[in-house]
């Protein structure tokens, strides 16, 4: 029983980190179709964040508060991401539209330029952030322990998901941002500015990254290349939930999640890689819209 | 009064309209007719934004448009609405028709004007339904009524009765003839059916290969005329 649990909770686990991860990349990749190869970097930028918050909180305040360090991170981390894909969306992204391998190559520059920022900044060997001590230790359900750090790390990705679709689905700028999506010419005739839903699309989705480069600071240390570890990783779980489907998205990250854990359990972590890719090559060919795709009578 | 003057436009390499020019009166309904694939859409695309002209002036209510942003258009009150509809498939109709608020400056979208669903009552029945889960005729009322909430001064129909059931018809050409009873806004109606225009319309133009081939009031038209242009 608490190997199931564990494997249940392992697998659930891994998914809520590639969701976080995949989040961001929904919005910039799967609605507005840019290839953006600095998206795993924006999750660099979010983890050296949460990494200075610390650094700061240990000289600069009261060791009573500094578990608190973490508090003030996620935000942060948010702000940071959301700054930098704002700066490079207006730089560079807003001449590469409807120009993928443009884009791809541009962005894929700027990704090694910020791995090379933040080597010569934090230095290349990996840096280790202390995580708080409240997320020590774990909850036991039926013999199987349950991290707190992981724990966290799902409520963390719900409260983002929920966020987002409140943000999308009851806002005037979520419902702007989907209807440029859908059909930017009309959605600008109708006179919504499509350039500023653009850069806030984009903003959001690299905020989301640099929340995800947070969230893996409990995990483990982190270093110049963290976000190039999971960024293709990511891209496949968009394309897997369907290219423009938010919640295929959380489909596509729970599947690879559990696919990965219960492979890993019984083959290793190899192996388990491969089988992850090689079904989702499968499925891709049966189904090549992905999980969920939008189904209407519109004469689209 | 919109006037669009010698304008030369098209797509890449091929140029669909030449020399074209066409004014519209706010309050008065101005017809645009031809055959298909005369430059009908192309001309309204290019007075909403959406096709650049390579040369030529789009001048309204005194200011110089042709360079502007389709969204800077909406917003000086030139409403458009496309040919096949273009509704957010996805959206209820309810935010599609929010959307066309966006027209409108911060401190006047205070909701959809009562109006719009005294003219389109089937709108209030499926405000919360998918504009993809509607019919085409539904489709198209959201379509007119998405740009009518805006309070445009100019609005732009491509032609809004196309593929549409009779009694549907019939109500979109009731609409067209109270917007313009009503003087507050003038509309560019474009159609390749005679009879549907010149039930609506007080000014017409007839495009053929890209120019303007006949022009005139429609109550004095000689409809031989204007019929030998649009046989095919």
């Amino acid at each position: 029983m608490a190997v199931v649990i564990t494997q249940l909770f392992n697998g659930i686990s891994l998914g809520s980190i590639l969701l976080l991860i995949a989040l961001g990349l929904a919005i910039t990749f799967g609605l507005m179709n840019v290839i953006n190869m600095a998206h795993g970097e924006f999750i660099m930028a979010g983890a050296y964040t949460t990494y200075v918050v610390q650094q700061a909180f240990s000289h600069y305040v009261p060791a009573a508060l500094f578990n608190y360090y973490y508090i003030v991170a996620i935000p942060l981390s948010f702000l940071i991401g959301a700054l930098l894909g704002f700066v490079l969306e207006k730089t560079l992204i807003r001449f590469l539209y409807h120009r993928p391998l443009d884009s791809l190559l541009a962005t894929w520059g700027v990704s090694l330029i910020l791995q090379q920022v933040a080597r010569s900044i934090f230095g290349a060997p990996n840096v280790a952030v202390t995580a708080p001590a409240w997320l020590d230790s774990g909850l036991t359900i039926a013999g199987a322990v349950l991290p707190y750090k992981r724990l966290f790390i799902i409520a963390l990705v719900t409260i983002c998901m929920v966020t987002l679709y409140l943000y999308l689905d009851k806002t005037a700028a979520g419902r702007k941002m989907r209807a440029v999506t859908m059909n930017r010419s009309m959605a600008s005739s109708l006179g919504v500015s499509t350039k500023k839903v653009d850069a806030t699309a984009f903003a959001i989705g690299s905020g989301l990254a640099g929340i995800a480069g947070c969230a893996l600071t409990v995990l483990g240390p982190i270093g110049s290349t963290i976000g190039t570890y999971y960024i293709v990783d990511a891209f496949m779980i968009v394309i897997l939930g369907g290219i423009g489907s938010l919640i295929g998205t959380v489909f596509g990250a729970l599947s690879v999640g559990m696919l990965g854990t219960v492979a890993e359990f019984w083959s290793g972590a190899s192996m388990a890689k491969v089988i992850v890719f090689v079904a989702i090559i499968a499925f891709l060919q049966f189904k090549p819209a992905g999980l969920l795709s939008a189904r209407t009578r519109s004469l689209e | 009064m919109l006037t669009v003057e010698s304008i030369r436009a098209g797509y890449d390499e091929s140029v669909v309209l030449n020399d074209v020019s066409i004014q519209a009166e706010v309050g008065k309904v101005t017809a645009v007719l031809g055959r298909n694939g005369v430059g009908k859409s192309t001309l309204i695309k290019t007075i909403a934004g959406l096709v650049k002209p390579s040369a030529g002036s789009v001048e309204w209510m005194g200011d110089k448009m042709e360079k502007k942003a389709p969204e800077l258009r909406a917003r000086s009150g030139i409403a458009y609405v496309p040919q096949g509809r273009e509704i957010f498939p996805s959206l209820t109709v309810e935010e599609n028709l929010l959307l066309g608020l966006e027209a409108l400056p911060k401190k006047e979208r205070t909701g959809i004007p009562k109006q719009v669903f005294e003219w389109f009552p089937v709108l209030l029945e499926m405000m919360h339904r998918k504009g993809g889960d509607l019919s085409g005729g539904q489709q198209q009322q959201l379509a007119i009524a998405r740009a009518i909430v805006g309070k445009p001064k100019m609005l732009l129909l491509d032609e809004p009765m196309e593929g549409i059931q009779p009694s549907i018809v019939q109500l979109i050409q009731d609409v067209i003839i109270e917007i313009a009873a009503s003087q507050e806004m003038g509309i560019i109606l474009v159609e390749h059916s005679l009879d549907l225009a010149f039930a609506c319309a007080d000014y017409y133009y007839i495009l053929d290969h890209g120019t303007i081939v006949s022009e005139g009031v429609t109550n004095v038209a000689h409809m031989d005329m204007v019929k030998r242009h649009l046989v095919v």
